[in-house]
Formats: structure tokens, C-alpha cells, sequence
């Protein structure tokens, strides 16, 4: 198979054989047709199948357990889709869906905002010898384990943590308490906790989108008069259109996913003011032996991680097109 | 348009055809298996070459070692005999287990927890045995006292609590009471409370000498069902929350809980429990009394080797609480109970192990690596005015007022999720204490309904 073949514009097909032989011209084309629907298949095919494997059976199964009533063990009953409907009215579950919103803002929103500003800032001084240094360290929370991350949190917003001891050494003595123990502080306590580890993310993709601009664009601006925040949004932020596309699925999937950080930190509490829809998905499944409401919420949280991807997936859209 | 509405019946009833095929093929097991009991038999060295898997939990303090003693000694006895240990901690037996125990190939022996969240669950799905013919062949029923054995016991269908099969024994025994530090007691000349009444006015006695009265670390939970547990008990006494929790009798709206809730509300406006509990993991509020910044901690006999160690065996007691009018009264009881799976080839050797790890001798065992024993040799007299000691004194006193009150999340199997963040929502003072029993009788009535 050559690409002369696959690009189906006859130059390819040898002249006398063409004229003479019409059986063989439709058995070609209907060849170069196959390939052409077929081929692209096979080749995502191996892919496939591992996800098929590994993911897609699972997923099948949790929608199934979804419409059960089973406590993990023993008989199941088929309830339909009763267990949907409670993951819509319980407000417990509710309220962890509002809680992933509001990560939402703190996984995503804060650190692609403060890393555009950023970038706006570091892009200028890129000459500089130590910036692979500054990259490291900035990328450094992603490579973390996420439970190393929460265990070293849970010591810092401790009572007698890093943070209410830089509280107390500026004189705020009376802004310090048990963050993650406060019903109005626990969820941004995650969420900060969230900012610090995907703020690297953003900054690392966005610098190196910044290093693939042409410098003649900024150039053209510059002699247009432009100042710097008008070169940002002129050049700078369409150009890293595909960079913050990215970026925002990363960490709002992140956001959305969250479980390691509840479960380590806080367990969803106090009260349940920190719990989110994975981690309802494990305590129902493995602690109330509610598994067919935790399926539920796992596969309503999956649509919805879907939907969120493909939205922000025609941010791109454009650029592509 | 005919068209696409004939194409959109094509769907539904593709899709409802779907629906019922998945209906008629649920996850899970069908119907309970009956397991068949046979003769039953104390030979285990004619059962051939076995290898006995078994699941267990003891990983704190002492217990690793004593278990490690006792699966080498029983080995040497039975050589033909392979015990295969899989141990893991509580919390993560307790969700691992299940999926363990739904599989083909299940551990022989695992340690369930009591209630009705695990044994009943087990019990329903048939996974786990009766095991009355070897308690009878064992003569377990004269080794323990009866209120241990009905702890470990439910009804066939899994759906009693204390009902009439046995389904495992335990290894240790628990109980929930207050530890207090001697020297700050004799500093602010106070003696070891006995009831509630003097518990609290030794708490103001201590605050108003700047001292923490009662250290209390609830990031992780898990300690509100011990400080609730720990109060109601001694208000509500134990035969009335022992019914409670068994689902025979009583109401959690009652005046004795909601009083029981007031107190602990209490105690936090007057600054009698550690500042912000609720961001207090339980680790550094047992390290607080440990280093002597507070005088009371409400905890588990399972710390008696973690205080000892740390404030000096003979610095540290351990009190529980008797009711108004002097029953003693504590939450507790014993251990996970040790438990035979309905699928495991060798009952016969599953029971002689169980037997071996759990009773007399296994008690001595224990006792040499630091563990309370689920029952305690007549003959055990520890050092006087050590921690042993007064764990040991209060220990029998409990067991032989049967004043044993069972863990409240045996209660239903959400309960534990529902008593621990109202316990956090209560401290926070973000529900009323009638508030807080109502979501407890909720959750409970809801249960009651579907059993």
C-alpha cells in the first residue's frame, strides 16, 4: 500500500490496465474504499480494546449495578432508575455536586488565571539561565503524590500549623483556626490545596505555548505602539488558545475527580460539608453498602465530566477549524 | 416524520428490552446459599495437607506480635497445617472484605466486625457460617459469658441482631472509658470520677486552673461515635441502648440521648473539649494527653500500651463510668469476631484455629504483649496501680455488672456515616441536640422499615 493508492486520484492506477480492464478498476476502488472506511478502524483498534478491557466493561457494569438496589453482597433488586432519582434529591449527594463546583473555581479558574499572569511576567525575562529551575519547582506539586500533598496540608492548616504560626508572627493571632475543621474554611482549605498543585500545570503548558508564538507577531505590536497588556490580549491569549483548552480540561476533570485530598484530609467532613461526588461514590459503595446509588452518582458524575470536556474541547474548536 | 417516530419506537423498545434483560441478571447472589453443616470433627491431623488463608486486623499495639506467636505455635502443633495471614487495618478490612468474601475463592477464616453494616450483611448473602456445632464441640458457651456471645451471635436470616446462631468468637476484649493523668489529678486534688455528674464538675475544676480538661481530635470521625457513645451509655444505661442499637426497643429521640447530646454541647460551650475539634485529628488530641497538656481522654483500652509507654505505666488510669444510680455502664465489648466462611473447604481445621487463637491459652499470649484478652484468667493480677491494672479491674467490673454497651454504628448499615458527621455537626454547633438525635432515629426508623 503506498499513498499514491490511499489518495484515490488515479494517478496511480497504470494507464493501459485502467482502460482495459474495468473488473479490475471497480475491485480497486472498492478496495481503496475499504481502506479508507476500514483502515482508520484499525489502526484505533489495539487502543480500543485495551480501553474496552480496562475501562469500558467497568463502565457497562456500573451503569448496570446503577438500576439495582444491592448491598455488595447478597441479592440484588432491579429498582430502574430509582437510584437516579435519588442521586438527584438527596441532598447530601446535592451538596457534593455544589462542592465540585466550587473546586471547580479553585482548580481551574484561579490557577489558569494567576498562570496567565504569570506567563505574562516570566515570558519577558525567558532569557534567563535559572528558568528550567523555576519550571521544576513550579511543576514540582503535580509530581507529588496527591496523599504526600494532603498528609503535608493537614500538618499546615493544623492548629499549630505553618499557616496560624505566620498568622500569629504577623499579629493575627485571632484569624487562626483548625481550617480544615471549620464548616466556612474546609472546602477552600481543599480547594487552596487544589490552586498550589495545578498552578505548575498551567504555567509549565503556558510558558512553552508562549516559546512557540513567532516572535515577529509580538514585534508588529510593539512597533504598533502596543504596551504590554495590549500585546497580551492582541497576541498573547488568542495564540494560547489551544494551551488554556487544555489546561481547563486538565484540572476542571481534576477538580471534578477529586477524592484522594477528601479522603485524606477530611473524610468529607466536618458534617459533610467537604464531601464530593467521588468520594459519596466510595463511601456508598464500600461503607453504607449502598453500591447501587454509588454507581449511580459515578456514572452521573462520568456524563457530566463528558459533557464539561466536550464544552471546553469548542473553545478549540475554532483555531482548528 | 413517520419515519423517525418509527425509529424512536426502535429505540425504546430496544432499550426497555435491554432494561429487562439486565433486571432478570442482577449483580450478587441470587438467593442466600444454604450452607450444609455436617458431623463436625477436632481431627485436624488427618485433614491432609491444608492450607488455611485467613484475614485478620491486628495491626495496632501488641496484637501483631501475639498473633504471629500464636499462628507459629499452631503450625508446629499441626504441621500439616499452612496458615496463609492476610492483615490489614480496621478500616481497610472493612471495605476489602467484601469484595474478598463475594469471590470464588474466599480466606477460610476472616474477623468480621459485629452488627448489622458486616455480620448481618455477611449473614444475609450466606457468605460466612454458623458456627453453634463447634462452639458445642469447643464448649465455647462455658468459656465465655453469655453477653459476649450474643454480641457475635444473629438470627439465620441475618436480619436479628443477638439472635440465636453464633457466628464467630472474639479474641480481645474493648471498652470505651476515660484515661486520666495522675499527676495533674493529684495537683488539682482531685480523684478518678465515677459518673458523668463528677466527671463534669472535675472538668470545670481543671479549666479553671488552665489546664485542657478533656483533649478531643475529630478530623478523622471516627471519635464522636466513641465521646457520644461513651456519655449516652452512662446516661441511658446499658440494657436500654443495648436494645437500641439491636433494633428491639426504644427510640434515639428519647430524653436520655438528647440529654446525652446536651452535655456534649455543653462541654464544648463551656471549653471543656479540645478548642476546634472537628480540625483535631485523633492521633495529636491522644498525643495532647499523652504529653500531659490535658487531664481526661475518652478512648478505647486498645491505647493502654500507646499511654503506658508514653506517661509511665504507673502516671496513667483508665476509668468508666457508672450510671445515676451505680450500674456500671461502657461501650465495648470484645474484638472482631473470628469468623468461617461458608465456602471454605476446611471447616474442621478453620474451627481448630479459631478455638486455638481465641481462647485460654491465646489469653496468656496476649496478655505477655500488652493486649486485653476477650476474656480475662481468673488468675490475672497485674502490678498494682499500673495501667494493666486498672484496665483489668475496670474491665471485669463491666463484664460482671453485664454492663457492656455495643458500638452504636452496629446500628444500621448507614449509621456510621450519620453519627459521625452529626457528631461533627453537634460539636460545631451547627445542629441543636434534638436536631442531631432526629437525624439519628431517621436513619434508624428507615432501617427498621426495610427489615
Amino acid at each position: 500500500m503506498t499513498r499514491d493508492d490511499e489518495s484515490g486520484d488515479g494517478r496511480s492506477v497504470q494507464p493501459g490496465l485502467a482502460a482495459s480492464n474495468e473488473e479490475y478498476d471497480e475491485k480497486k476502488l472498492r478496495g481503496s474504499r475499504f481502506r479508507s472506511i476500514i483502515a482508520p478502524y484499525l489502526y484505533v483498534a489495539p487502543a480500543f480494546v485495551v480501553f474496552a478491557a480496562f475501562l469500558g466493561w467497568q463502565l457497562v457494569q456500573t451503569a448496570e449495578y446503577s438500576l439495582f438496589d444491592w448491598d455488595g453482597l447478597g441479592a440484588s433488586t432491579f429498582v430502574g432508575l430509582s437510584n437516579y432519582l435519588e442521586t438527584f434529591q438527596d441532598p447530601e449527594i446535592r451538596s457534593s455536586f455544589i462542592h465540585a463546583l466550587v473546586l471547580t473555581l479553585f482548580y481551574a479558574g484561579i490557577p489558569v488565571i494567576v498562570a496567565l499572569i504569570l506567563t505574562v511576567l516570566i515570558s519577558r525575562s525567558s532569557k534567563m539561565k535559572v528558568m528550567s529551575f523555576y519550571r521544576t519547582v513550579l511543576f514540582l506539586p503535580q509530581v507529588i503524590s496527591s496523599v504526600v500533598v494532603a498528609t503535608i496540608w493537614v500538618s499546615m492548616y493544623s492548629q499549630n500549623g505553618f499557616i496560624n504560626q505566620i498568622l500569629n508572627a504577623f499579629h493575627l493571632g485571632g484569624l487562626t483556626h483548625a481550617w480544615l475543621g471549620d464548616y466556612s474554611t474546609a472546602l477552600i482549605a481543599i480547594g487552596v490545596v487544589g490552586t498550589w498543585t495545578n498552578m505548575g500545570l498551567c504555567l509549565v503548558l503556558f510558558l512553552s505555548g508562549v516559546g512557540n508564538i513567532e516572535p515577529e507577531l509580538f514585534e508588529a505590536v510593539r512597533l504598533d505602539g502596543a504596551n504590554k497588556w495590549q500585546e497580551f490580549f492582541a497576541i498573547t491569549l488568542p495564540e494560547l488558545r489551544g494551551q488554556i483548552s487544555v489546561a481547563l480540561t486538565l484540572t476542571v476533570i481534576s477538580a471534578f475527580k477529586t477524592f484522594d485530598l477528601v479522603f485524606v484530609t477530611t473524610r468529607g467532613g466536618p458534617g459533610n460539608s467537604t464531601s464530593v461526588p467521588a468520594w459519596e461514590a466510595y463511601n456508598r459503595a464500600f461503607n453504607t453498602g449502598q453500591v447501587g446509588l454509588a454507581s449511580a452518582v459515578a456514572v452521573v458524575l462520568t456524563v457530566l465530566i463528558v459533557i464539561i470536556t466536550w464544552a471546553i474541547g469548542r473553545i478549540d474548536a475554532k483555531e482548528t477549524a | 416524520m413517520k419515519k423517525s417516530r418509527m425509529r424512536l419506537m426502535a429505540i425504546v423498545s430496544m432499550a426497555s428490552s435491554l432494561m429487562l434483560t439486565i433486571a432478570a441478571c442482577g449483580p450478587g447472589a441470587s438467593t442466600a446459599s444454604q450452607t450444609k453443616l455436617g458431623d463436625v470433627s477436632k481431627d485436624v491431623a488427618s485433614a491432609g495437607k491444608v492450607t488455611l488463608v485467613v484475614w485478620d486486623q491486628n495491626t495496632d499495639g501488641g496484637m501483631p506480635q501475639a498473633q504471629k506467636e500464636l499462628n507459629a505455635e499452631f503450625q508446629k502443633k499441626y504441621p500439616n497445617v499452612t496458615i496463609k495471614r492476610n492483615s490489614q487495618s480496621f478500616s481497610d478490612l472493612k471495605t476489602t472484605l467484601k469484595l474478598a468474601l463475594s469471590s470464588n475463592n474466599p480466606p477460610d477464616v476472616v474477623q468480621a466486625n459485629q452488627g448489622y453494616p458486616d455480620m448481618g450483611a455477611f449473614i444475609q448473602a450466606g457468605m460466612i457460617r454458623p458456627v453453634d456445632d463447634y462452639a458445642k464441640l469447643y464448649d465455647w458457651s462455658s468459656y465465655y459469658p453469655s453477653k459476649l456471645l450474643k454480641l457475635n451471635s444473629f438470627s439465620k436470616d441475618g436480619k436479628t441482631w443477638q439472635g440465636k446462631s453464633l457466628y464467630g468468637i472474639s479474641q480481645t476484649g474493648e471498652l470505651v472509658g476515660v484515661y486520666y493523668n495522675k499527676t495533674l489529678m493529684n495537683q488539682l486534688g482531685l480523684k478518678p470520677p465515677t459518673t458523668i455528674t463528677e466527671l463534669q464538675s472535675e472538668m470545670a475544676v481543671a479549666k479553671k486552673a488552665g489546664i485542657q480538661p478533656l483533649s478531643f481530635g475529630d478530623l478523622d470521625k471516627y471519635p464522636g461515635i466513641h465521646l457520644f457513645g461513651f456519655v449516652q451509655s452512662a446516661m441511658a444505661g446499658s440494657t436500654y441502648v443495648n436494645d437500641l442499637v439491636k433494633g428491639s426497643s426504644g427510640s434515639w429521640t428519647s430524653s436520655a440521648t438528647v440529654k446525652a447530646a446536651t452535655t456534649i454541647q455543653n462541654w464544648v460551650e463551656k471549653g471543656y473539649i479540645t478548642q476546634d475539634a472537628n480540625g483535631v485529628s485523633a492521633d495529636s488530641a491522644a498525643s495532647d494527653f499523652a504529653s500531659g497538656k490535658a487531664l481526661f481522654n475518652v478512648n478505647g483500652t486498645w491505647q493502654q500500651q500507646t499511654y503506658a509507654a508514653a506517661m509511665g505505666n504507673t502516671n496513667v488510669g483508665f476509668v468508666t463510668m457508672d450510671t445515676k444510680d451505680g450500674k456500671p455502664s461502657a461501650m465495648g465489648g470484645e474484638g472482631l469476631a473470628w469468623a468461617i466462611t461458608s465456602k471454605s473447604k476446611h471447616p474442621d481445621v478453620a474451627a481448630a484455629y479459631i478455638d486455638f487463637v481465641n481462647t485460654s491459652h491465646a489469653a496468656q499470649v496476649l496478655l505477655k504483649t500488652g493486649n486485653l484478652p476477650s476474656v480475662l484468667p481468673s488468675s490475672y493480677e497485674p502490678e498494682k496501680s499500673t495501667l494493666a491494672a486498672s484496665i483489668a479491674t475496670q474491665y471485669r467490673k463491666v463484664q460482671k455488672a453485664d454492663g457492656v454497651v455495643p458500638y452504636l454504628d452496629y446500628t444500621t448499615s448507614t449509621f456510621y456515616d450519620t453519627l459521625t458527621a452529626g457528631m461533627q455537626n453537634l460539636i460545631a454547633r451547627q445542629s441543636t441536640p434534638t436536631e442531631f438525635t432526629g437525624e439519628l432515629q431517621k436513619d434508624y426508623a428507615s432501617f427498621l422499615d426495610k427489615q
